[in-house]
């Protein structure tokens, strides 16, 4: 008879075979002291720095939002409105790519090419387009419209292509046996199966678009990141804070609205 | 709908009602659209955006043929861009583990002052992008990697904290139940009863943090964060688009890769 423990101990979960998890650890371990080594830190630099980040800690809790008051209304205006055309253009561009790209409503090359475009902009992040469209288009709002548009075409109609290839194939045989022809069934089948969802998801996205409009500005292409861009170089914390404060409040605030409109509009 | 007079000849979806409210939503949409719009492209200059294509074919034809022989220069920022990643994920999902037991209704020690907190960290920390986080970190402790761990630490606590604590929201009450009625302390109770339920969502949700850290990382050099992002500020700096083509070839096949990795190894998990 072997002798039970006495205690009772919790069998792993995850990696059953004790050697791979012997050589897990071990790996993990090696990788960890690997990696921290590479990272060189200027400890000097960042003693220096946690006096500045003080005096950021203390814009945040005191925020100035009058003295550049000016510029903040002006970044978030381009924001805000470069966050709506963007999303209701890159939502009406997506929804035929996003027809396109399921599978049960297209031809087979329609579907291959729709689902490169979708590929393609997924592929890609917003800030890196947003460098070559700023490039191409000049500085300003009108290249983060195009970047914003670009990215949403990405997020719905992949969404939107996913949702309509799960959709209830009964409800379209039925339309179909009416004798409707594809605009219809398309019209009568489809889109209101998908309708609640697109909604939901072009909320979202908006949600989404105002964040990313506030990074885009970083690179040159407008909005509240430009804004805040240079509140932080030239090193005025307090207006930095007042602008962290505004996005994460319109970010609270779309959040909040969005799903009580979602759920107002099922 | 009691009484239906006549019938309409041809049938319709909506009542005339519901046909005119939709109508007028989407007018008033499209107003606003126009509106913004026009606020939009006041400053805009046409003359730009009209150059547009024939900017992007001389950019294009810059772009050709990428210079591969750059390529060994890029292998220790990649090394660096996976480090700010990992390392920050991991920084990242041991602040939010905490944050996350603080704003499940469930676990949380106090609903009233601690929950709150801890949800607007999440909602602070979701809601500014890890390159504003990058921003500030470099202005206060300088550039170079540190800045980049910490802005992805950072932002990660959000994403991570706010999946964590709906997944032990979820938790099945009644296995709970049991450990307590073993007369388990509350310690026992989270690490025999909530722990193990968890486990699964914890690691699925960490190496989906890890693949979107991967994808945040290889940019936190624009703002002087460390990284690949360097090379490609310093390439688009001083105009050697053949140098960019490369780097952004190298950051697509990471991403690629990187996703391929977690999907394998969530569906390893799950």
């Amino acid at each position: 008879m072997t002798t039970y423990p006495s205690t009772w101990r919790r069998p792993p979960q995850i990696v059953t075979d004790r050697r791979w998890r012997i050589a897990l650890q071990l790996g993990i371990l090696a990788y960890l002291v690997l990696a921290v080594g590479s990272v060189d830190v200027d400890w000097a630099r960042v003693a220096a720095g946690i006096e500045r980040g003080q005096r950021f800690v203390l814009g945040f809790l005191q925020p100035d939002f009058t003295s550049r008051w000016k510029d903040i209304a002006q970044g978030l205006k381009e924001s805000l409105t470069m966050t709506l055309t963007s999303t209701v253009v890159g939502v009406a561009i997506s929804v035929p790519i996003g027809i396109g790209a399921a599978r049960n409503l297209a031809p087979r090359w329609i579907y291959y090419i729709c689902r490169s475009i979708i590929a393609v902009s997924r592929a890609l992040q917003e800030i890196i387009i947003a460098i070559f469209l700023v490039a191409m288009f000049g500085f300003g709002p009108f290249a983060g419209f195009l970047t914003l548009s670009f990215a949403t075409i990405g997020f719905i109609a992949k969404l939107l292509a996913d949702d309509i290839e799960e959709i209830d194939e009964a409800q379209a045989e039925a339309v179909r046996a009416t004798g409707a022809s594809w605009g219809q069934l398309v019209n009568y089948a489809v889109q209101p199966q998908v309708m609640p969802r697109l909604i939901g998801l072009s909320l979202y996205r908006l949600d989404i678009n105002f964040r990313e409009s506030a990074v885009i500005g970083i690179v040159g292409a407008g909005g509240i990141g430009a804004t805040l861009n240079t509140a932080i170089d030239r090193y005025e914390y307090d207006s930095a804070g007042a602008i962290l404060l505004i996005i994460i409040g319109i970010v609270m605030v779309a959040e909040y609205g969005s799903s009580y409109l979602r759920k107002f509009l099922q | 709908m009691s009484e239906i007079g006549h019938y309409s000849e041809v049938w319709a979806h909506r009542t005339p009602r519901a046909r005119l409210l939709r109508w007028m939503g989407w007018l008033a949409l499209v107003a606003l659209f126009v509106w913004c719009w026009q606020v939009m492209t006041e400053t805009t200059i046409w003359a730009f955006v009209s150059d547009a294509p024939r900017q992007a074919a001389d950019i294009g034809s810059r772009m050709w043929p990428p210079r591969l022989s750059y390529l060994p220069e890029l292998m220790g920022p990649l090394w660096d861009t996976i480090n700010i990643a990992t390392l920050g994920t991991l920084g990242g999902v041991i602040m939010a583990v905490p944050v996350a037991f603080m704003a499940a209704r469930n676990t949380t020690p106090s609903p009233h002052i601690l929950r709150p907190i801890a949800l607007f960290i999440i909602v602070a920390s979701r809601s500014i992008n890890s390159l504003i986080w990058a921003l500030l970190l470099v202005a206060i402790i300088g550039p170079g990697l540190l800045a980049g761990i910490v802005a992805i630490a950072l932002r990660s606590i959000g994403f991570v904290g706010k999946l964590l604590y709906e997944a032990i929201e979820e938790t099945d009450a009644r296995q709970i139940e049991a450990v307590t009625a073993t007369g388990a302390s509350a310690a026992q109770v989270v690490n025999y009863g909530i722990v193990p339920q968890i486990m699964p969502a914890f690691w699925g949700i960490t190496v989906f943090r890890w693949d979107i850290n991967i994808r945040e990382s290889t940019i936190l050099g624009l703002v002087g964060a460390g990284g690949i992002g360097l090379k490609l500020q310093a390439s688009l700096n001083v105009l050697a688009w053949p140098q960019v083509t490369v780097i952004l070839l190298l950051i697509l096949a990471t991403v690629v890769l990187s996703e391929w990795v977690s999907a394998r190894m969530r569906h390893a998990i799950i």
